[in-house]
């Protein structure tokens, strides 16, 4: 790290940790030995050719892989405050879920209507005020840049809504139960890029409470969105680093190969 | 630094063919230097006035490589290295350009000098000699952007005080000169346009060397005091 990298890293707080992390599925070792900090309100982006296990990664931070029977991790991920490893067994992944939201690479609504998309998670966690569900609703549609299309039609179907709308509805989904780390991935791989914009921007608002990582293939958003990146290869992390350093002056000649666009 | 060929192979054609444009820019700009400071030393006039004729081959040079490393990064988001490489060219250019404005300056200068009879000419012996360190250090730092040499480019920056100290000398020379005889008065003063243009062709030349540095290392090494 350089001298200006450790300054700043150390200066900022770390939302969540991996720590010596490696995943498997069944027998193929998809992550290997991954230590990586994700800084508290900051974007942190993870790049890398398909297969390089980003996505995977980003996966363990919401235990969606407990999904699967066979799949099994080691090592630990903290979470801050609690400094509790997340992927311990006597954690309960709903509990995990509650505080880290996910948002995919295609807009998934529920068939439902917009309203009721939101409320959905504000149920499950047991609010039953219909005043407060729909404050909530409110200020999440507000939070996600959504409201002001929506707030006449809150009752139709949430698949009315365009692309860029519905994934932006998703935010507010994940919104609405007060995460502190927003996982996306590939959240705008299926949009044009003015729906695209918007969800950049979003991000850009969004991390000033909330702690986001991202999966992307596209270098240049990484570039736009990221404070910190993470280049991946094969389930290694190659590196790790302040977002304008990586993209202007890589550490690694893997990093630079792979962001220049020649082969490895 | 590494240089593994692009998955574009259009990409490695086009960054390969911009960068030899730049040393045929560099090449061009030399010769021109050099052909300025023959012309003030045989007074050749027909040789001064084809230098600065010959300056706007110089300027449509550097609008098309500006033009060419725009569209590269249009067409291709350039990071790390090549971004480096397009972000040093785009000045260099600037640079290589400003240094064929000099030699056009000198051209003109050495003109002027011996249209009007080179009789009370002060010896230029200096002057010579300041030139030929101004355009060795130009060769040195094409060479070193073509070779990606580090090592080199530093020696380059610090070669740069010598002219320095030789445009000085040349200056208070040249005061003595008008102080003792005041007919050499305006002769003198072109020459003191002269140095003064060779030494902008050194601080041109250092510029570039530190460029080489920052496509190289990705360090900032102008305004610092210490040569890396």
């Amino acid at each position: 790290m350089s001298a200006l990298e450790t300054h700043v890293s150390e200066r900022l707080a770390t939302k969540a940790e991996a720590r010596k992390l490696s995943f498997y599925y069944g027998d193929f070792r998809a992550l290997k030995n991954i230590t990586m900090p994700v800084h508290e309100r900051k974007v942190t982006a993870l790049i890398g050719p398909s297969g390089c296990g980003k996505s995977t990664f980003l996966r363990c931070f919401n235990r969606m892989h407990d999904l699967y029977p066979g799949n099994r991790y080691e090592g630990e991920i903290i979470l801050q405050p609690d400094n509790a490893n997340l992927l311990a067994r006597d954690v309960d992944p709903i509990e995990v879920r509650m505080r880290i939201g996910m948002v995919f690479q295609k807009p998934n609504p529920f068939p439902k209507s917009v309203f009721e998309n939101v409320a959905y998670g504000l149920r499950v966690r047991g609010e039953s005020s219909r005043r407060r569900i729909e404050e909530k609703v409110e200020q999440a549609l507000q939070d996600a840049a959504l409201w002001e299309e929506v707030k006449n039609r809150l009752h139709q179907p949430a698949y009315n809504l365009s692309g860029g709308q519905q994934q932006r509805l998703c935010i507010a989904r994940a919104l609405a139960t007060d995460p502190e780390l927003l996982l996306f991935d590939e959240p705008t791989s299926a949009l044009d890029p003015i729906a695209t914009a918007s969800i950049e921007e979003l991000m850009h608002d969004l991390k000033e409470r909330v702690t986001i990582l991202i999966v992307t293939h596209n270098m240049q958003q990484a570039a736009r969105v990221s404070d910190f990146t993470a280049y991946m290869y094969l389930g290694d992390l190659i590196e790790f680093g302040i977002t304008d350093e990586l993209f202007i002056k890589p550490k690694m000649k893997q990093t630079e190969d792979y962001i220049t666009g020649r082969f490895g | 630094m590494a240089m593994t060929e692009h998955a574009s192979k259009q990409y490695d054609l086009d960054l390969g063919s911009i960068r030899s444009r730049v040393l045929a820019m560099g090449g061009l700009v030399e010769s021109q230097i050099r052909r300025a400071i023959d012309a003030l030393t045989t007074g050749n006039l027909a040789l001064s006035q084809e230098v600065i004729e010959a300056d706007h081959r110089v300027n449509a040079m550097e609008v098309e490589l500006d033009g060419d490393c725009s569209q590269l990064i249009v067409r291709r988001q350039p990071a790390a290295g090549d971004l480096r490489m397009i972000f040093a060219i785009m000045k260099t250019v600037t640079d290589l350009e400003r240094i064929g404005d000099e030699a056009q300056k000198i051209a003109r200068m050495a003109k002027n000098i011996h249209e009007r009879g080179g009789a009370q000419a002060p010896p230029v012996v200096e002057v010579r000699h300041a030139a030929e360190a101004a355009i060795s250090m130009l060769r040195r730092t094409l060479d070193c952007f073509a070779r990606l040499d580090c090592d080199g480019a530093a020696e380059v920056i610090r070669d740069d005080a010598g002219i320095d100290t030789e445009f000085r000398s040349i200056l208070r020379q040249l005061i003595t000169y008008m102080m003792e005889d005041p007919r050499t008065i305006s002769t003198a003063l072109e020459i003191v346009w002269i140095a003064k243009a060779i030494e902008r062709i050194g601080d041109h030349a250092k510029n570039m060397a530190e460029y080489v540095i920052y496509i190289v290392k990705g360090t900032d090494v102008r305004h610092t005091k210490v040569a890396p």
